[in-house]
């Protein structure tokens, strides 16, 4: 469904910040494998969100003592992320009307 | 807002370019770090898990590339692909070369046949709402312009409600007698309303009123801008002193503008105000035909409600003035109100119509050569776009790439192009001919430059179309698998297509060239009616107050012919009050003694006795002019051949009486007797039939003229005689101006300077467009031969001959020129309509020229067909097939 992985990370950020890595593992793990985000579509939707606004990046080291680039969700990415969740309901809910009526 | 916000973001991002690829590195590399590390924890071994970590991570160019479209710009991109396009041409010096030096002379050449062509004929005169300028002629009969009188200039500006200025002009040449050499200035004398007429006022001092122009008003003049910065050292305390003009001193009371640009007179550098007499005296000055006349339009007011209205009025005052307009030819059957604009323009029009459209045709066919250029790069660059594809280039993007190419390519030919430009402007200004009107006026300028920049741009879209048509998907992945031997259906209809188009331009670019050449041939070996050769001529004018009497103006001619003949080298010299292809046009009243009045007229050659044998014109009947036809003696007059049989047919004009100029009409006056017929000479142009014509001794014509041009045979060169002669006239009296120094064989050369100005530049872009059109039918065709070498082996290895093989390609590209030479006939033939009036004595349909051209070009077409085709047929039938 278009827009849903914009949702993903944006809820996956309001928990916490975290690397492009951290992401797609965090999804994979809260979805119980059942999602996977392809890297060739994470990164892309990384640069979207930053360049509306939605998330701001900077580099910090991990637990590892690497350094990496983590990403935070901003203002406008909290409402964003409030937007984006009540469109996504509304369109469940469509789709389940359509399935139980049609 | 949100847009605004993004747009700036997106600029830092451009700013901070490298640092944000190198961070995207770093953390495609983390990313693919932690997976390698995760993937070992779960029990892979070091190496296993790097390649898995690879294949998932998928191609990371290609994952980079589409971060970055998100995030940069467009023009990232772009910048991209110059750079690339740059990388690609610099690698292919010689493509490059040839398709930057044809891009450059195309557009070179139409920026410089533009820039000359713009001010001239499209843009409007630098005068304030010049649209609302008209000039006014008289008209003849069979509607033909006429110069107008200052009965009829003076009755219109009293009665018209049209205009809010009328004005009437004529050339007026006085001369300045200073230390040195006298000099004599081109100007003219206008009506009051001259400059308001125009919309332009002086800088200096004040412009004429009524008060200047009345009948025998004062002595004032207005210098131009270049006449005040050269003879007075831009002084502004001019207005107010006086300068000696004609022995008569003049009140300088104006300057007028640097910018100010007198269309009417291009030369003219000082006005004086006409001061014509308004009651007009019957038989005076102000009955000639020799005046022209301009006006703006009032506003509101449209050329036809003007029209009507001047040619109302003109009826009313030809029933006001009967008598003074039956005495000087009737009263004109209408006037023309035209705009100045075209006025001054439509002369030249023909001509530079057809050297714009011969431009045009240089820069389609050099078009058609990068076309084809690119188009022969395109398949040899096959390989490389299936790979690029292949590797994930989106179409969208390699079209991108190729049109990049392409634009790169028209810049740079098109800066190279202005350059040629600038240098082609200068030529053609030192080429102009003279009266060529606005030739000041034409500089390479902005709206040139973008014109050439359009059409540069243009040119690089549409050459950048055609190799990028060609590469769509399933022909790459063709191309993938068989590398660049793969012709396609697609590619040899474009080739095809190109082929018979560059037949076809280079045939109507080189017919109507083929058509002016021969013209011009035909217009040179037209006898002028007298011998041109070994033939200094001068006009030699008389000035100052000694010369206002009749018997003065005589003797000095008298005694200057006199000198002139004693300088060795002179074999003989004499004077004519108009000379042949000088640009001079005298016509008087002929009345033979059959005729009502007002109805022939011709040429007056008022002349010394010997004129007609110093110019060997023959003599057809009776006698020539001799000494004896002096003051005195009865009128000799002698006639010219067709005008001669046209009155008299079988008959004797020997002896047959007529009246002459100002006695026309007037029983009072004594008859002069026909004595001699000489023959027909052309006068205006060589293309114009000879009109009629009369001579008659100067001494014995009504009034002596004060300027006479001399002609002079020499025995060696007539140039180098100039300075003798000129002296011999100033040891007579060293203050009458000499000018038009010329020999009459640039006389001749220059009466016909606009068809061949128009040659000379159109026999360039023919040469250019020849060389361009050989050059590139043998790319085309020799190029598509040489694809198809693969394909001729095959054939010669089945049993073809080397005949059989030949014989096929030449078939095909006959068949392809043929086509583009009945193209070009077709479009020749429309070209030629637009040639017609710059065209003599061949017709525009004319065989020799037509059939030439295809021959030329079947010619170049053979040889582009059997060049590549026997290099294809000797070639191995083994070494083919096993290639394949």
């Amino acid at each position: 469904m278009p827009g849903t992985l914009d949702l993903l990370i944006l809820k996956t950020l309001a928990r916490a910040p975290l690397h492009g890595y951290g992401i797609a593992l965090a999804i994979k793990r809260f979805s119980d494998d059942v999602l996977t985000v392809e890297e060739g579509s994470l990164y892309p939707a990384l640069q979207r969100l930053l360049l509306r606004g939605w998330v701001k990046a900077e580099w910090k080291t991990t637990e590892t003592n690497r350094r990496a680039r983590f990403y935070t969700l901003t203002a406008a990415g909290r409402k964003q992320l409030g937007v984006e969740l009540s469109q996504y309901e509304q369109a469940i809910a469509a789709i389940g009307r359509v399935l139980q009526n049609a | 807002m949100d847009s605004v916000n993004t747009f700036f973001k997106r600029l830092g991002f451009l700013a901070r370019r490298e640092r944000y690829n190198r961070e995207l590195d770093e953390e495609l590399s983390f990313h693919r770090q932690q997976l390698e590390k995760d993937l070992r924890a779960d029990g892979m071994d070091a190496e296993e898990a790097r390649y898995a970590a690879r294949r998932r991570f998928g191609n990371e160019l290609r994952l980079k590339e589409q971060s970055h479209d998100v995030i940069g710009f467009t023009i990232e991109g772009v910048i991209q692909d110059i750079r690339y396009a740059f990388r690609q041409l610099r690698k292919n010096p010689g493509f490059a070369t040839t398709a930057v030096v044809i891009l450059a002379l195309g557009i070179g050449a139409i920026t410089a046949i533009f820039s000359a062509v713009n001010p001239i004929l499209f843009k409007t005169l630098p005068y304030p709402q010049a649209n609302r300028i008209m000039t006014l002629w008289e008209q003849h009969s069979d509607g033909s312009p006429l110069f107008v009188t200052f009965a009829t200039f003076h009755g219109l500006d009293e009665r018209t409600r049209s205009f809010d200025a009328l004005a009437a002009m004529k050339p007026w040449q006085p001369t300045m007698v200073g230390n040195d050499r006298p000099e004599r200035f081109e100007g003219q004398r206008v009506s009051a309303n001259y400059f308001r007429a125009l919309g332009v006022s002086p800088t200096l001092g004040r412009e004429f009123d009524a008060a200047d122009d009345r009948h025998k008003g004062p002595n004032v003049v207005v210098l131009s801008d270049k006449l005040w910065r050269r003879r007075f050292g831009s002084d502004r305390s001019i207005v107010g002193r006086q300068v000696t003009l004609n022995g008569d001193l003049f009140d300088v009371i104006g300057a007028m503008p640097a910018s100010f640009e007198n269309v009417l007179a291009p030369s003219a550098e000082l006005w004086a105000p006409l001061q014509y007499d308004p009651s007009l005296p019957p038989d005076s000055r102000e009955w000639g035909h020799h005046l022209r006349m301009v006006g703006r339009l009032r506003p509101g007011a449209s050329k036809e409600q003007a029209n009507g209205e001047v040619n109302v009025v003109l009826h009313a005052l030809g029933r006001m003035y009967a008598k003074g307009y039956n005495e000087s030819g009737g009263v004109p059957s209408g006037i023309l109100v035209n705009s100045l604009q075209s006025d001054v323009t439509h002369n030249v029009k023909p001509a530079l119509l057809a050297v714009l459209g011969a431009v045009g045709l240089v820069l389609l066919i050099a078009c058609v050569n990068v076309a084809n250029l690119l188009l022969a790069r395109g398949a040899q660059r096959r390989g490389e776009f299936a790979m690029r594809a292949a590797l994930g280039a989106s179409r969208r993007r390699l079209t991108r790439q190729l049109i990049t190419e392409s634009l790169l390519l028209a810049l740079i030919g098109g800066a190279l192009g202005i350059a040629i430009a600038e240098l082609g402007v200068r030529a053609l200004v030192a080429l102009s001919p003279q009266g060529l009107p606005r030739v000041n006026a034409i500089t390479v300028d902005g709206a040139v430059f973008g014109f050439a920049l359009g059409i540069t741009t243009l040119i690089g879209l549409a050459v950048g179309m055609v190799p990028a048509l060609q590469t769509n998907r399933r022909e790459l992945h063709l191309a993938l698998h068989k590398s660049a031997r793969v012709t396609a259906g697609g590619h040899q209809a474009m080739r095809q297509t190109l082929v018979v188009s560059e037949v076809a331009l280079a045939l109507v670019l080189l017919v109507s060239a083929g058509l002016l050449l021969r013209s011009l041939h035909r217009l040179f070996a037209v006898d002028p009616g007298f011998d041109g050769s070994h033939l200094l001529t001068m006009q030699v004018q008389e000035s100052g107050h000694y010369y206002d009497s009749d018997a003065n103006r005589l003797l000095f001619f008298k005694n200057a012919l006199e000198t002139v003949r004693a300088v060795p080298g002179v074999v003989s010299a004499d004077f004519t009050a108009q000379l042949p292809l000088s640009g001079d046009y005298e016509v008087y009243g002929v009345q033979f003694e059959s005729d009502s009045v007002g109805e022939e007229g011709g040429f007056r050659y008022a002349v010394t006795p010997g004129y007609v044998e110093t110019m060997r014109i023959p003599l057809r009947r009776g006698r020539l002019l001799n000494e004896r036809d002096g003051a005195g003696a009865p009128t000799a007059v002698l006639i010219s051949e067709l005008f001669a049989k046209r009155k008299f047919g079988g008959k004797d004009p020997i002896g047959q009486r007529v009246r002459l100029g100002p006695d026309v009409g007037h029983a009072e006056k004594p008859w002069a007797t026909i004595v001699g017929v000489v023959g027909d000479v052309k006068q205006e142009s060589l293309a114009l039939a000879a009109e009629d014509a009369f001579y008659v001794p100067t001494a014995q014509w009504p009034w002596a003229d004060d300027v006479l041009s001399l002609v002079v045979r020499t025995r060696g060169d007539a140039a180098a005689l100039a300075p003798s002669v000129r002296n011999a006239i100033w040891s007579v009296d060293k203050d009458q101006p000499i000018v038009r120094v010329a020999t009459m064989e640039s006389l001749l050369a220059v009466s016909e300077a606009q068809r061949h100005f128009t040659l000379i530049v159109l026999e360039a872009f023919a040469l250019v467009g020849l060389v361009l059109a050989a050059t590139g039918i043998y790319g085309v065709l020799s190029g598509s031969v040489s694809e198809r070498t693969r394909e001729l082996g095959i054939r010669a290895a089945l049993g073809a001959s080397r005949r059989d093989i030949l014989a096929l390609v030449l078939k095909q590209g006959m068949t392809l020129t043929g086509l583009g030479v009945l193209l070009g006939l077709a479009g020749a033939a429309l070209a030629s309509q637009g040639l017609v009036t710059l065209l003599f004595g061949v017709t525009r349909l004319d065989p020799i020229t037509y059939l030439g051209v295809i021959a030329l070009l079947l010619a170049v077409a053979g040889i582009a067909c059997l060049v590549p085709a026997s290099r294809a047929a000797r070639v191995d039938p083994a070494i083919t097939l096993r290639a394949e």
